[in-house]
């Protein structure tokens, strides 16, 4: 996966690379969150369609599904946040750092990571239990996504202009609270998905 | 005949609207002019899909409790019922649009949070369509369901609000309730709002009869098809 990353990003480098000055803050930007998307779809659909059957009957016996669902997340969020964080020093080192303010960036990337992995795993779930999966994945999960990622967008943006951080807190909360809202209702409804 | 009188009250109340809306006083404010009467339709619309939606998220939350098939007939239906009304708020929205903003698809974030919001529930159709097994589809569904409600109350209703954004009670512009409602328009509006959702619920009510009567059929035709 963090090849995957990285070559997108170097992809991404190239085809921009004849006119690197045309590169504007808000395009610099719009490329990272999309590449990370991209990444963490398609990190993400493998948490459930990759185990065996069998694996799936032995976890089903060992523990319940709240303390499935909840690993799988902080796993993926791990996995996010490393991905996210590895991709971005990358991307900032072939195209430019452009942020402003390093500290919120973090944040936002932090929350996002949390988030896109909580919605994903829970998707992730739901997909794999119909037979085509990976369409269907996807299609699932962009519209649900689409809220998070508009928020992260403009939080990031804030970050880059360097704005104070007062002005984010808006963006910061909304995040935050979807986040949490996404975590409770996985944890609510994944018992149901696990029995079937 | 017990069931009859919400469809007498729904087709009163749908009638008295479609002409006190056309022909009834309205407030006469600078650029909305005349079609301020759509507030009946499309407004009304909008909240009666909301209405809709959040019956069909009760629904699939009564099914994960009972796992009895008939609430998840119901819920499936009147999401589809909802997403029509979606489609028919975005298009006598942009009717709307087309006069008073001079765009029939401007680029506003409750427009573009709407656009989502149904394809949101397209993919629920489609998540439906691609199981065989009858339990197993209404349980997932049923999760996807709640999941994809929750996500679009804050698509819908909140971040528009926190952006800039042309519709009324967004970015700092004050709420419906504030300015520009007089008696005039309420005393249609809320019959409005009233006899739209009945309206939804008779459509839902009646793909579930015909779903029901469908299932009937096929275990009779079941029964009697088994090999002597």
């Amino acid at each position: 996966m963090l090849l995957y990353v990285v070559s997108t990003v170097f992809v991404c480098y190239l085809s921009f690379s004849l006119r690197r000055n045309q590169l504007t803050p808000i395009v610099w930007n719009t490329l990272f969150w999309i590449i990370i998307l991209f990444a963490a779809v398609n990190a993400i659909a493998k948490s459930f369609s990759q185990e065996r059957h069998g694996r799936l009957i032995y976890y089903y016996n060992l523990c319940s599904p709240q303390a499935i669902i909840m690993s799988k997340i902080i796993y993926n969020s791990f996995v996010m946040l490393f991905l996210a964080g590895v991709g971005f020093v990358f991307y900032a080192f072939v195209m430019g750092n452009q942020v402003g303010d390093m500290g919120l960036y973090a944040i936002c990337i932090a929350l996002s990571a949390i988030g896109f992995a909580s919605v994903l795993t829970l998707i992730a779930g739901i997909a794999s239990k119909a037979d085509n999966s990976a369409t269907l994945m996807a299609v699932l999960s962009f519209p649900i996504i689409l809220p998070m990622l508009l928020m992260t967008i403009r939080l990031a943006k804030n970050a880059m202009d360097g704005l104070d951080w007062s002005v984010s807190n808006d963006e910061i909360i909304t995040l935050l609270s979807i986040d949490l809202i996404v975590i409770t209702l996985s944890y609510l409804l994944f018992p149901y998905l696990w029995r079937s | 005949m017990k069931k009859l009188w919400w469809k007498i009250l729904c087709i009163a109340l749908l009638f008295y609207v479609v002409f006190m809306g056309l022909m009834g006083p309205v407030p006469h404010l600078p650029i909305l002019n005349e079609s301020i009467r759509n507030t009946y339709f499309h407004v009304a619309l909008w909240l009666a899909m909301t209405t809709l939606l959040f019956a069909s998220m009760v629904y699939s939350l009564m099914y994960l409790r009972s796992s009895n098939l008939k609430h998840d007939d119901v819920a499936s239906e009147l999401a589809k019922s909802g997403l029509f009304y979606g489609i028919l708020g975005c298009l006598s929205g942009s009717v709307w649009a087309n006069f008073t903003w001079g765009d029939p698809w401007p680029n506003d974030p409750k427009l573009n949070g709407a656009a989502v919001g149904i394809l949101i529930y397209l993919a629920y159709l489609l998540l439906r369509s691609s199981f065989e097994d009858e339990q197993r589809r209404a349980r997932i569904a049923s999760v996807y369901n709640i999941f994809a409600f929750a996500v679009f109350v804050p698509l819908i209703y909140i971040l528009p609000r926190l952006t800039d954004s042309l519709h009324p009670g967004s970015g700092g512009n004050s709420t419906f309730g504030s300015y520009d409602m007089n008696n005039d328009l309420r005393m249609v509006f809320y019959p409005a709002i009233i006899g739209w959702i009945l309206l939804g619920l008779w459509f839902a009510e009646l793909r579930v009869r015909i779903k029901r009567i469908n299932r009937l059929r096929e275990e009779e035709f079941i029964q009697t098809s088994k090999p002597l």
